[in-house]
């Protein structure tokens, strides 16, 4: 197990670094960032002299370990277009689109394998056919389109709820969270159900699937004759099976909410991290948009771990090491 | 029916059984009343080609017939009451209770993210009122008893950590854990290592020998069933062909498809094989011949084996299935 964390993680650091090389090379080939800082009227001279402070004439590999020591202490510089650091603007953006997503991978995971256990279990009945219709629009609508809809039923027609911002915020030392006002907390819930939505459908169908699967299993026919009452078969034996694969896909899928949070923040005027990544690509804001795949990476590579970690929690037979390459 | 009437009767008593399958293309009799009882604390082996409805029989007793199969007539008795018409949960609380299930496999039969003890104490939980520890106790006992070394520890061990031989032991220990009356083992050796069969079927016997549980035991092993069964029931085409005492069938089998199956063992002390190779093969379900079902493929076969089926008749200490015992010509 430990020789396989450990792989786990080298293999996290290598996309890391990987990324981190990408976002370097937009610094080079996106715009020309001595001409961002000083704008169209220096001298030749001036632009000389500021490239050598800012390091832009060292070796590409030089500046390039600069920039990986700077991201590493989470300094991508300062926004072309604010003028302000980019840690400042992440650090003020940040806690909107985690309480976003959080939320979102909650609800998703939540109800996904509630509605999907319900599918499989009752899987002809009137309910189940719902759910699994309903689960369709998911997967097929785009999430902006599931954004309008909500708005428009939600907010402009029955004007239950507020259609755009987070509402009033609360300070927790640097942290706004708008969990602690009503305002708040109404203006989380049409961009969470928007977010969420797509990987609810998708963890439900998941869920179904593979407990359909694993219901089908020997083990649940010798349990069956064993009389184990048939809620603790379904509930216990399957749904413990049925969840080793699904956590590692939903685990991913729940990753990617971050990256999708994108468009929903653009439909809700969330002011996340996606609205600023979204503003930054507009006006080729290179240290913002660099800093926001960054930490897209860092999300990833964090859930990825977390996830194989789960793994080994919910699979005693890799615990064990035995039969890795059998699986399931 | 009282089960003071029934503390002497058969443990189970199967009789006209049958099962179908409703295709799409026709029904298909899967079971023709098959018929069968089985006494307290007697093996009764279960042989006959593949296919030929044993796996279906045990699967009907218990109650676990999969969908588009369905029991279409017939009853099964347990202890002198009817099971085959219960309430899903009345027959839940039969199934490992009253009747135990050992399958093929012990891989595939144990939930793999489970510890064995907590599947065992699972068991003992969901038919007695015990507390957990009482529950793990039992697990530790039975564990003991099937012959798992070192039982504190490998209580809580998975079933990936155990060998095949260890697993079936542990799959044994879950069969018995509510002491059931009768145990089905459905060729409970076949998916094991040669050199671990001959044991499991020695424990197995042992401990229903104990504690006076009877077994059915299917097999395509005879020398399993010579040396473990009382009596023997040879299946063919999903009826009984031949019923009766162990030797009896062996020595002196009254059914042509039993004979040409004992074919197989020529001296029938040692090295018992197994079942013969009959020329000819079971008819599909669908093409099951009126009659009797073994008329095509049956050397003796006249006249009267295509116009009519054959039930089973008392033939010496068997019963048959056959017109040449009505004739009283020896098969
Ligand atoms: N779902 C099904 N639909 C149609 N026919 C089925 C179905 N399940 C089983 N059968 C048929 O029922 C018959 C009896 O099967 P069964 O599994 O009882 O045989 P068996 O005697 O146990 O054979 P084996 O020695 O191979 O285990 C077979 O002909 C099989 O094809
Ligand atoms: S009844 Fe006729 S066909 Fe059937 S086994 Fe007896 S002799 Fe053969
Ligand atoms: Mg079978």
């Amino acid at each position: 197990m430990f020789a396989y964390a450990i792989r786990s993680l080298a293999q996290g650091l290598l996309v890391l670094v990987a990324v981190a090389f990408i976002s370097f090379s937009m610094f080079r080939f996106v715009g020309d960032p001595v001409a961002n800082m000083v704008g169209q009227e220096a001298s030749v001279q001036d632009r000389q002299e500021l490239a050598e402070r800012l390091g832009l004439t060292d070796p590409w590999p030089v500046q390039f370990a600069r920039f990986m020591g700077n991201a590493v202490k989470g300094e991508f510089g300062v926004s072309y277009r604010q003028g302000r650091k980019v840690s400042d603007l992440i650090k003020e953006r940040l806690p909107a689109t985690v309480e976003l997503a959080v939320l979102s991978a909650a609800f998703a995971t939540l109800f996904g394998v509630l509605f999907g256990v319900y599918a499989a279990i009752n899987r002809t009945g009137l309910g189940s056919n719902i759910i699994m219709t309903g689960s369709l629009v998911g997967v097929s609508l785009p999430t902006f389109l599931i954004g309008i809809g909500l708005i428009f039923i939600f907010s402009v027609e029955l004007r239950w709820l507020p259609s755009f911002g987070r509402g009033e915020t609360v300070k927790l030392g640097w942290w706004t969270t708008g969990l602690l006002t009503e305002s708040g907390r109404k203006s989380l819930i049409l961009p969470v159900l928007t977010l969420g939505f797509f990987q609810l459908t998708l963890i439900m169908r998941l869920v179904r699937a593979e407990m359909l699967e694993v219901m089908r299993a020997d083990f649940i026919r010798f349990a069956r004759a064993r009389g184990i009452p048939e809620r603790a078969i379904q509930l216990r034996h399957a749904l413990r099976n049925t969840l080793v694969p699904v956590v590692t896909i939903a685990g991913l899928q729940l990753g990617s909410v971050i990256a999708f949070a994108i468009v929903t923040e653009t439909v809700f005027q969330w002011p996340g991290l996606g609205a600023l990544f979204v503003n930054a690509v507009q006006f080729a804001d290179v240290p913002v948009m660099a800093a926001y795949l960054m930490f897209v990476a860092a999300v990833f590579v964090v859930v990825n771990l977390t996830v194989d970690l789960l793994y080994f929690l919910l699979d005693p037979r890799l615990r064990s090491g035995a039969k890795i390459a059998k699986g399931h | 029916m009282t089960k003071n009437n029934n503390a002497s009767g058969p443990v189970l008593s199967v009789s006209d059984l049958s099962l179908e399958f409703v295709t799409r293309r026709g029904v298909l009799k899967a079971l023709d009343r098959v018929s069968f009882d089985i006494a307290r604390g007697e093996v009764l082996g279960v042989v006959g080609e593949s296919g030929a409805g044993k796996s279906l029989t045990g699967s009907a007793i218990i109650g676990l017939i999969e969908k588009p199969g369905r029991l279409s007539g017939g009853e099964v008795r347990l202890n002198g009451e009817r099971i085959d018409n219960l309430s899903p949960e009345a027959m839940r609380k039969i199934r490992g209770r009253k009747i135990g299930m050992i399958f093929q496999d012990p891989l595939t039969s144990l939930n793999p993210l489970f510890r064995v003890g907590d599947q065992i104490a699972e068991t003992v939980m969901a038919h007695m009122n015990v507390s957990r520890a009482e529950a793990r106790a039992r697990a530790l006992a039975l564990l003991t008893e099937v012959g798992i070394p070192a039982p504190e520890s490998r209580i809580d061990a998975y079933p990936h950590e155990f060998s095949g031989g260890m697993r079936q032991r542990v799959v044994i220990s879950l069969a018995l854990a509510a002491e059931p009356d009768l145990i089905i083992a459905d060729e409970p050796t076949t998916a094991l290592d040669v050199s671990v069969q001959a044991q499991i079927i020695t424990l197995l016997k042992r401990l229903c020998r104990e504690r006076g549980t009877s077994v059915m035991l299917i097999t395509h092993d005879m020398g399993v069933i010579a040396e473990t069964a009382d009596r023997v029931a040879v299946m063919y085409a999903g009826r009984v062909a031949e019923i009766g005492p162990v030797a009896d069938v062996i020595r002196n089998p009254q059914h042509p498809y039993a004979a040409g199956l004992m074919g197989a063992i020529p001296a029938l002390k040692k090295n018992v094989g197994r079942l013969a190779q009959i020329s000819g093969s079971m008819p599909r379900l669908n093409a099951i011949p009126p009659g009797c079902a073994f008329r095509p493929r049956c050397p003796k076969a006249f006249d009267r084996c295509a116009a009519e089926r054959p039930d089973l008749m008392q033939a010496g200490k068997s019963r048959a299935a056959c017109w040449l015992v009505d004739q009283g010509v020896p098969a």
